[in-house]
């Protein structure tokens, strides 16, 4: 598809440009809102120009209590509870789910295909569905207020074990075999052959499953009553309801900037594994 | 170096048995080629001798050793597979010393080993590269050097050359037959291409429907095949198949021609003809109505049926011909290098 023509190409830019902008201008105004101080941003219209309240913002933002006259916690501390919980959900995720496709794919044992199917099943329990019962569970456990609480019960992934089993079903028997014949077992083979070959769908899935973890909403919502446990996802929508009599924007808008760069981090970083492992077939 | 015994052996899907009590003695530094077309069960009889298929029943001992419960690591053997089975993330080198770091062998020894294996297949300026930066005959060679650095007992081949152009195959089977020759460790070999199972093995095992039809060495197999199904098997250009009338020394074909054969047998026979035993001779009792030349240089394939039937026939002839089509061409063959089957059962019917 090279095509010179003139009017196509004029087209095709202007509704690139044109999506661009409309992902990139909020994005902008929330920047431009971080760096402006309170007064400035309850005035009409709003500024489109960065100010020079930047590092203020941040620094109020990070290490005091967030906003003036509520008890939050420091979004330092969101901050970290957020990439504590993402990362345990998505490493979780991925080696609970590299297992048990190991072995569905590699094990014959009574009922594979039942409990795989049961696995399977489980794509329609997302937690928001089984909310009730799961809280009952996790706070029977005492898992209340606990990194444990927050991710355990989100790590059983459908999604991730049928990736991996279809990565896994791409594997040519004859690795096996000839791993077999050099004296490997189950486990060597795991981690010297599998674990390498599926290097970069790990790598894909861990960005899908980090973003998912950082963007955890209505669970820890539930589960942490502790404002030392908050994340920070939880505390934007927090902010914004105790903005209602003075919107101090500047620091929401902070902390939604502050929000947004890990996951931004984890992609940028891990794009090019990340492209591999979701186009990538052969082995 | 080892001797394998094949005594009995049996394999089963569930009711459905693929391979009927094989038996087989296979000496010490032989190479011997499993060759069948494809389906007749000879990549899972090698498959059993690496372990890794099961036995149903029967018995695999190698080196004196029953080895149907053990696992393919402790049966000291090394595999080549068709597609290499190489290790695609790992470097040639590390393909290579793989099994030998599994057996905790000390490093030098190790590296010693691989130096080596890499230096007989001349793949040492390869030795940090991945599989996939290799030519197929180069990764041809690293599954190769794979299987020596482990100095095995037994080498089992399944179909290495398959994956490789023509031109290579040839190289890299004189190549495979050197290393055998040159390391004389017993080998297994499994192949559909009967040219590689008779320029390859000391002896041959033909293969039909999980049957062993014949297991000996090329020339007794060309000379003496036991069966149509060796006989139209071994040989190219395929041999000729007739049904013919015997009696009292003479085998009459259909559409006419009388001619004598080695036997004493009477009655009717399926009669076997290699193209290339089918000498020129204006008198001889064949004759062939020629439907179709093919050129090869050196001699000439001339396809055609035995006039006023429609059983086809190939001659081999020297040297080019430019026979028109329809024209005949008449030959005759000495006794001796007649083949004579029993049309029941297509077994050879000895003189």
């Amino acid at each position: 598809m090279v095509e010179n023509r003139p009017l196509t190409a004029f087209l095709t830019h202007l509704v690139l440009i044109l999506g661009v902008l409309a992902i990139a201008l909020p994005v902008w105004i929330t920047f431009v809102a971080a760096t402006h101080d309170q007064l400035r941003m309850n005035q009409a219209p709003l500024p489109l120009w960065p100010g020079d309240h930047f590092l203020v913002n941040m620094k109020q933002t990070l290490f005091g209590s967030g906003l003036s006259g509520t008890e939050t916690a420091p979004v330092w501390l969101m901050l970290l509870n957020s990439l504590a919980m993402a990362l345990m959900i998505s490493t979780g995720k991925i080696a609970i789910s590299l297992l048990s496709a190991f072995a569905i794919v590699y094990f014959k044992f009574p009922f594979r295909m039942t409990f795989f199917w049961m696995i399977f099943i489980t794509l329609m329990l997302p937690v928001e569905v089984r909310i009730l019962p799961t809280f009952e569970v996790v706070a029977n456990l005492g898992m209340l207020n606990s990194y444990w609480g927050l991710s355990v019960p989100l790590i059983a992934s459908a999604t991730a074990t049928f990736m991996f089993r279809q990565v896994f079903l791409t594997v040519p028997d004859e690795l096996l075999e000839s791993a077999r014949i050099d004296g490997a077992g189950p486990l060597r083979f795991f981690f010297d052959i599998l674990l390498p070959l599926s290097r970069t769908n790990i790598a894909a899935l861990f960005v899908i499953l980090f973003i998912f973890g950082w963007n955890q909403y209505l669970w820890p919502l539930l589960i942490t009553t502790d404002t030392s446990m908050t994340t920070i996802v939880m505390s934007i929508k927090q902010m914004l309801e105790a903005a209602e009599q003075s919107p101090q924007w500047n620091i929401i808008m902070t902390t939604a900037l502050l929000a947004m760069i890990p996951p931004v981090f984890v992609v940028i970083a891990m794009q090019k594994l990340f492209v591999q492992g979701l186009t990538e077939t052969d082995k | 170096m080892a001797d394998i015994q094949l005594k009995d052996l049996v394999k089963s899907y569930g009711p459905t048995e693929v391979l009927h009590h094989i038996e087989g003695d296979i000496n010490d530094g032989e190479f011997i080629v499993i060759v069948g077309p494809s389906g007749c069960g000879k990549s899972t009889l090698l498959r059993m001798v690496a372990g890794l298929e099961s036995v149903t029943s029967g018995e695999i001992s190698i080196g004196g050793r029953r080895v149907n419960e053990l696992e393919p690591s402790a049966r000291d053997i090394a595999m080549v597979f068709q597609n290499y089975a190489l290790y695609p993330h790992m470097s040639v080198r590390q393909n290579m010393a793989y099994g030998l770091k599994i057996r905790k062998l000390p490093k030098d020894e190790i590296n010693r080993r691989v130096e080596e294996a890499a230096e007989i297949l001349e793949i040492k300026q390869y030795l940090d590269r991945k599989p996939r930066q290799l030519s197929g005959g180069q990764r041809q060679r690293v599954a190769m050097g794979r299987a020596i650095v482990r100095d095995p007992q037994v080498f089992l081949f399944d179909e290495p050359l398959s994956n490789l152009d023509a031109k290579l195959r040839v190289q890299m089977r004189l190549e495979i037959r050197k290393l055998q020759q040159r390391l004389g460790v017993t080998s297994i070999y499994v192949t559909h291409d009967q040219v590689e199972a008779m320029t390859l093995g000391d002896r041959l095992m033909v293969l039909n429907g999980g049957y062993v039809e014949q297991f000996g060495t090329p020339i007794e197999l060309y000379d003496r095949p036991a069966s149509v199904f060796v006989a139209g098997f071994i040989g190219s250009p395929a041999m000729n198949f007739f049904p013919a009338e015997l009696s009292g020394g003479q085998a009459a074909l259909p559409g006419g021609g009388v001619l004598p054969v080695a036997s004493a047998h009477s009655g009717t026979a399926t009669l076997g003809l290699r193209p290339e035993h089918l000498m020129q001779d204006p008198a001889g009792p064949i004759a062939i109505e020629v439907e179709l030349l093919e050129q090869l240089g050196a001699n000439t394939l001339i396809h055609g049926r035995l006039p006023g039937t429609d059983l086809s026939i190939t001659a081999s002839v020297p040297g080019h011909a430019n026979d028109g089509t329809g024209s005949i061409r008449r030959f005759s063959v000495a006794p001796e290098l007649t083949h004579l089957f029993d049309p029941a059962t297509g077994k050879r019917l000895e003189d």
